[in-house]
């Protein structure tokens, strides 16, 4: 190739930032930075056929929530307001003055705790296909959040920190088996139960 | 704006904008990356509840999505909630099938740890919503998450 040597020219490389804006500009419009957050919880399994009843559970262990179709709560009887909810659920499942129509407690040994008075709690959701699901949620939310602040105190009175910060400390790789033995002894003491109930239409 | 004349009078030069393409090449990366294409194209109003009591869906592989409230096309489609899986309108009775094929997509040692997100609106009855979950129990896909928005008090 005889060609004449010439001085090769630059490219010029000032449009580079616009174009590099333009591409920055279309994923910023396209983002979403998708907030995949939420109430995680696990079904019950399917009934089975002719499957025995379960054992029957007494009464004072039962902290029964209601919701009609008109996003009205019965809870053990009272009509009571969301905001309400959290601490009567946490005086059920505490029954700090152990109460003859409170739950029960049974004596349990649990690992760093030693021998501990466990409640024998079950709270029971029941709500009316005409119940919207925002009532749902915030129920949901008030009953996890009245385990959460037990656990809460419970870890602080017992770890000295809470149980919040537990659990973080349990996700860590370093000494994480220490954090995470704690988690369960206070998950032990305040096991998560709430039960929904086979649905049926109960109007409203 | 052509052209950047050097100001001989005064002894400060022009600021080099020849880094510029570097950091916004940056920026570029760092949202290409972070990036996530909305996986579906929503059918529905999708308002959801707030709460605070809420866990982070880790694994987005193994996450498959049910969609449920008030279309937005209601001169089709009319105001009561509907179910959308993917890209399309879904029955009550389409849910197992889908919920079958998306695990048998995953290879065998991780179908166990599927979660199935409920994306609902606000506003939708609960009837709609204890049909899917029973459903759902029948093809033993049991762990679920209810998708709700951080409420910041």
């Amino acid at each position: 190739m005889a060609r004449k040597k010439r001085e090769l020219q630059e490219i010029n490389a000032g449009s580079m930032a616009d174009i590099a804006f333009l591409l920055l500009v279309f994923f910023l419009v396209t983002t979403t930075m998708d907030t995949s957050w939420g109430l995680a919880r696990k079904l019950p399994p399917p009934l089975l056929e002719n499957q025995p009843d379960p054992p029957p559970i007494k009464d004072r262990n039962v902290f029964v929530v209601l919701a009609n179709a008109n996003d009205q709560l019965l809870v053990e009887g009272e009509l009571l307001e969301i905001g309400e909810l959290r601490a009567a659920a946490k005086d059920f499942i505490a029954n700090p003055q152990r109460k003859e129509n409170l739950p029960e407690f049974r004596t349990e040994d649990i690992p760093l705790l030693g021998m501990t008075q466990v409640s024998k709690q079950v709270i029971s959701l029941q709500n009316d296909n005409g119940t919207s699901y925002d009532l749902y949620i915030q129920v949901q939310n008030e009953l996890a959040a009245a385990y959460t602040e037990l656990r809460n105190e419970l870890a602080s009175r017992e770890f000295g920190m809470s149980y919040l910060k537990i659990e973080e400390m349990a996700k860590s790789q370093q000494g994480g088996e220490k954090f995470k033995a704690m988690m369960d002894a206070i998950r032990d003491v305040y096991p998560q139960r709430i039960s929904e109930a086979e649905p049926k239409d109960i109007g409203g | 704006m052509s052209k950047f004349k050097k100001d001989d009078s005064k002894g400060t030069p022009a600021v080099s904008t020849a880094s510029l393409p570097d950091i916004v090449f940056m920026l570029l990366f760092f949202f290409m990356v972070t990036t996530v294409m909305r996986e579906v194209d929503l059918k529905i109003k999708l308002d959801q509840p707030e709460a605070t009591e809420i866990d982070k869906l880790e694994d987005k592989a193994l996450v498959d999505y049910i969609y449920i409230g008030e279309p937005f096309n209601t001169d089709l489609y009319g105001t009561v909630p509907k179910i959308q899986l993917d890209d399309d309108f879904a029955t009550v009775e389409d849910i197992q099938d889908y919920i079958i094929a998306r695990r048998s997509e995953r290879p065998e040692a991780v179908q166990g740890k599927i979660t199935v997100s409920l994306k609902v609106d606000q506003d939708t009855k609960m009837g709609v919503v204890t049909d899917v979950k029973q459903e759902l129990r029948k093809v033993q896909a049991l762990k679920i998450n209810y998708s709700t928005r951080e409420r910041l008090d």
